[in-house]
């Protein structure tokens, strides 16, 4: 396999790795035990985990009256967090799908973690819907399941019922995407294994890899299709998503442009969130050689980009609700740049707007405190966007004597500080017992792409090269 | 692998070695069984000799299916079981049941899929293999040769496998 690859490009490994380099790095850190650095990580999301889950246990017991919503506004951070973890979901599909369609060589040493955290998001945004229900112990109503009503179904042709099996299809494919790429790696840990305890449950999730070409040549068509269906897969369901809003007669919500503008929107804060993790998990970890600056700076170029999307998304909704003509929909957007909730729309024009295009300075996107800094200001203005999309619409209906502001109490906070211990609790285990870079990935492109990559080897790809 | 079968193992460090080392070995008349990798080397299935795989038709069936099942199910409840006017539409609504069934076609596409790869390839949680060689999932590339399937002596096998450079001739 000889990879041509032009001599401009920045190396996408470095420190003059070998595959058995490869292997030790990643697999260090399942084999080892955990560093202290991970125990106090890993202790501060458990405690924040088990606060969250007891503030979610009573908004379960009391019901959704423990929430700030009122009559007119009858949603609020229930659905707020709950767009903002779908879409943040979003990025590790891309990465994983649609670069590998696009034979993208730099998703090799971060899909894995991406991936993770889509799962990890998908899970969170799925706790608010479950709450957001009142009653989750009967959640399983969304389902086109036989009841005792008649068989009274659920009504297809609302975007709520798409949602669920939108949320739910999704869950399940990025779960399988994600396992059938893990299962090589864990073949390796299992080679490697010095336990009986690690040689017994690597060995039971490795499905009895072998690693043979008839093998691989299958898997590598699996990964294509599966990549194939994940990419309209990933679109429809932020699609879906915006429908909940756009199929609605709300002024402010009722626009076609939501679905394009949703997606472009779930790539940006998903990226801004795998850039966080990666940041703190490359330095925590020790992968400075596997994920680089190059990396980095890649994952910028893309918040970058869906960023100006939604800038420009923002700026034709509001053209659009003036050329219109539509006086509610004027005045919708009038009142989220000048009204009560003033502080919520220029917080998210800051921070989705302006502060990615501080991206377009080389020194700024390989800066890494500032790309750090940078991924979380994106991801509060994209929390910002769903509460403003949301509270904002709601708070002003139709008839004034019914106007009225949202605050959240203790619960509406309790829940959100829940997803994130559920998220960070999940991520630090992930980080501890698999893999987080795909080593068979990385190894398959190492040559070309890693620098002072060992003499024999750079000397055979000459060889195949002639 | 059985035990009892007579394996020779070719040892390589290199992908590019052990793709040009399948095509000289071939040429000498020698049977190969299968080369494991530690990745996926493109063009060595082909090298090796195996025929294309039939997953992407797989697939395609399982995705129809999805597609039937979805749209069925949708019809059925919507249409015959239970029928409501919603929106002054008719109850044949199929704009409106695109989503679901997309979502349907894509979900009987992914699972109908993996567990075809998994079944045919004999892959099963629980299942217990003796690798032929430890590093293959590490760094190394083992190209097995059945002696017993092989009119080439035993001997012969080994020359050709250190011939084509191979850096540790094994059996097993």
């Amino acid at each position: 396999m000889s990879h041509v690859v032009s001599p401009i490009r920045e190396k996408l490994v470095t420190g003059g790795k070998s595959y058995s380099d490869v292997t030790h790095d990643i697999c260090k850190q399942v084999e080892g035990e955990p560093t202290k650095e991970w125990k106090i990580a890993f202790g501060i999301s458990c405690l924040v985990f088990i606060y969250g889950a007891y503030c979610l246990f009573y908004t379960w017991w009391q019901g959704i009256g423990v929430w700030g919503l009122n009559k007119t506004v009858g949603w609020a951070w229930d659905i707020t967090n709950f767009v903002w973890w779908v879409g943040i979901g979003h990025a590790g599909t891309l990465i994983s799908a649609v670069l590998l369609l696009f034979r993208q060589k730099w998703r090799t040493s971060i899909n894995r973690s991406a991936e993770a955290m889509t799962i990890f998001a998908v899970l969170c945004a799925a706790s608010f819907i479950l709450a957001h229900m009142g009653r989750p112990w009967l959640a399983h109503w969304a389902l086109p399941l036989p009841n005792a009503f008649g068989s009274l179904w659920v009504n297809f042709n609302s975007p709520l019922v798409w949602d669920v099996f939108a949320i739910s299809t999704y869950l399940s494919v990025s779960l399988l995407f994600w396992y059938m790429g893990l299962v090589p790696d864990l073949a390796t840990i299992r080679d490697r294994a010095t336990t009986a305890g690690r040689k017994f449950w690597y060995g039971l999730f490795s499905l009895g890899w072998t690693g043979s070409s008839k093998t691989w040549a299958r898997y590598e068509y699996m990964s294509l299709i599966l990549a194939g269906i994940s990419t309209p897969l990933v679109l429809s369901v932020h699609t879906i998503v915006s429908m909940d809003f756009a199929t609605s007669v709300i002024p402010g919500w009722h626009t076609t442009i939501f679905p394009p503008y949703f997606v472009a929107g779930a790539i940006f804060s998903g990226f801004a969130m795998v850039q966080t993790l990666l940041l703190i998990t490359r330095v925590v970890f020790k992968l400075e050689d596997y994920i680089t600056i190059e990396h980095i700076e890649m994952m910028n170029i893309v918040v970058t980009v869906t960023g100006s999307v939604v800038g420009i998304a923002y700026l034709t909704e509001f053209f659009i609700a003036w050329y219109s003509g539509v006086e509610y929909e004027s005045y919708a957007f009038i009142n989220r740049a000048t009204g009560p909730y003033w502080w919520a729309y220029w917080m998210m024009m800051t921070c989705n707007v302006i502060s990615p295009q501080l991206f377009w300075s080389k020194a700024i996107r390989t800066n890494l405190m500032v790309s750090f800094f940078l991924s979380i200001v994106v991801n509060v203005g994209m929390w910002f966007e769903r509460f403003v999309i949301i509270v904002t619409s709601l708070h002003r209906d139709y008839i004034p004597s019914s106007w009225a502001m949202f605050s959240p109490t203790m619960y509406d906070i309790g829940d959100y500080i829940f997803s994130f211990g559920l998220f960070f609790t999940l991520f630090f285990l992930f980080a501890k017992f698999l893999p987080v870079v795909n080593m068979a990935e990385v190894k398959s492109v190492m040559k070309g792409v890693s620098s002072n990559f060992p003499a024999k080897k750079a000397k055979a790809a000459k060889k195949t090269e002639e | 692998m059985s035990s009892t079968t007579n394996y020779i193992l070719g040892v390589y460090d290199d992908e590019d070695e052990v793709l040009h080392a399948v095509t000289a070995v071939k040429a000498q008349g020698i049977k190969i069984e299968d080369v494991f990798t530690p990745f996926p080397i493109h063009g060595l299935d082909v090298a090796v000799g195996h025929a294309r795989t039939r997953l992407p038709i797989a697939a395609f069936m399982f995705g129809t299916l999805g597609m039937i099942c979805a749209l069925s199910l949708i019809s059925y409840t919507m249409v015959f079981d239970w029928p409501m006017i919603i929106g002054g539409k008719d109850f044949f609504a199929l704009p409106n049941w695109i989503p679901v069934t997309f979502e349907g076609t894509v979900l009987f596409t992914a699972f109908g899929l993996v567990t075809t790869f998994c079944a045919s390839n004999n892959l099963y949680p629980g299942n217990k293999v003796e690798p032929l060689d430890l590093r293959i999932t590490d760094d190394k590339f083992v190209m097995a040769i059945n002696v017993d399937k092989n009119k080439v002596s035993a001997a012969d096998i080994k020359k050709a496998l250190k011939d084509s450079g191979a850096i540790e001739v094994n059996t097993k």
